[in-house]
């Protein structure tokens, strides 16, 4: 059957018909593609949903309420050096985040080399600027519990906006932790050699899509919360 | 059967390190360039995406603005950073199709948002905290 040939390594059908002869050949759907990656790609999938929900129903109480929405541009202000910027904090952690993606997208490439010291490097600063974005978010978090703010209420309009600054915020801070645990596990693995027995350094990938899945988020949030 | 998961599956200790296997060549790698330009981009983007708060861009095109920059940055990132543009079209339409019904969830919510909101004007008068 032609179906059987898209399981051979080097035949490729274009187009639309490796998509059906893919599903149908009852083995596995997606060919030549590590396990780990598909598993990892289908959790951010599902994880996609959650953020949704999150930013979802913030659009809902946002759109429902009837009492003015705080501007986010003065709340995440900060004074510098005697001059006042605008949500210059979230600027900052913005560029932090876009920075960790790009150490960790040519972590994945040095790892495919197989350079062990740079791959594990740049994971580490990768992980690095991971550290520096929640220290960030917890700055922020404290200056804006001591102005008042609290998921019932806040100074300067709609009580709903501290429910969903905590939620939203709160959960995109646990990911970026969790990833930093994440990513120097696996950076120490790397730096110890345990993948070279393998030869397969798609580990690295497979963490490396959770992180930029991580800076995909805060790219929604961004635009959403803080930029809206 | 062709699956890159043996190779990992059996884990046997082989005494020298393994030559490459095979399966690599179809491991995702290219030119570091590509990366350096996709960070410069997403800096670029998000710089964009910040000067619309700065200069107070209003309205219409406030939203479109943040919503284009949005879009750009996500998809560099998911086709780029994430390797996806070289993904085979099994993987690519089993994970970009589904969140594409969150369309559904978010006109419903609006749509709801809208009710309840009027709802509030109606009953609670505008801007009424106090709903005796």
């Amino acid at each position: 059957m032609t179906d059987h040939a898209a399981g051979v390594p080097g035949t490729q059908t274009p187009g639309l018909r490796t998509l059906v002869t893919d599903w149908s050949t009852d083995q596995e759907a997606f060919k030549r593609v590590h396990w780990g990656k598909a598993m990892m790609w289908i959790f951010l999938l599902s994880d996609t949903f959650i953020f949704s929900c999150f930013l979802t129903s913030y659009m809902t109480v946002r759109s429902s309420t009837t009492m003015p929405w705080p501007n986010p541009s003065e709340v995440f202000a900060l004074n510098i050096f005697g001059h006042h910027i605008p949500l210059i904090l979230i600027a900052i952690m913005t560029f932090i985040l876009i920075s960790s993606s790009g150490t960790m997208a040519l972590a994945v490439n040095y790892g495919y080399r197989r350079d062990r010291r740079t791959t594990a490097l740049l994971m580490f600063a990768t992980a690095l600027f991971g550290v520096t974005f929640v220290s960030m978010q917890a700055f922020e978090w404290t200056k804006l519990i001591l102005e008042g703010v609290r998921p019932w209420h806040n100074p300067w309009g709609a009580p709903q906006f501290g429910s969903c600054f905590f939620m939203i915020t709160g959960f995109h801070g646990m990911h970026v932790s969790i990833g930093v645990i994440y990513l120097t596990t696996i950076a120490i693995k790397v730096l110890k050699g345990d993948y070279e027995r393998k030869g397969n350094y798609e580990v690295v990938e497979i963490a490396g899509l959770y992180w930029h899945f991580v800076d995909l988020v805060w790219v929604f949030i961004f635009a959403f919360f803080y930029l809206w | 059967m062709e699956h890159e998961g043996v190779v990992e599956d059996t884990g046997h200790a082989v005494a020298q390190p393994a030559p490459a296997p095979a399966n690599l060549q179809h491991g995702q790698q290219h030119p570091l360039g590509i990366y350096f330009a996709i960070w410069g981009l997403l800096f670029v983007l998000s710089t964009f995406s910040y000067l619309v708060d700065y200069f107070h861009f209003e309205g219409f095109q406030r939203w479109a603005l943040i919503v284009i920059f949005m879009w750009l940055k996500a998809g560099l990132i998911v086709a780029i950073f994430m390797h996806m543009r070289w993904e085979r079209l099994a993987l690519k339409y089993a994970i970009l199709i589904p969140p594409l019904l969150l369309g559904v969830l978010v006109a419903l919510m609006s749509i709801e948002s809208n009710y309840t909101f009027w709802t509030r004007v109606i009953f609670f008068g505008l801007f009424g905290t106090h709903a005796h």
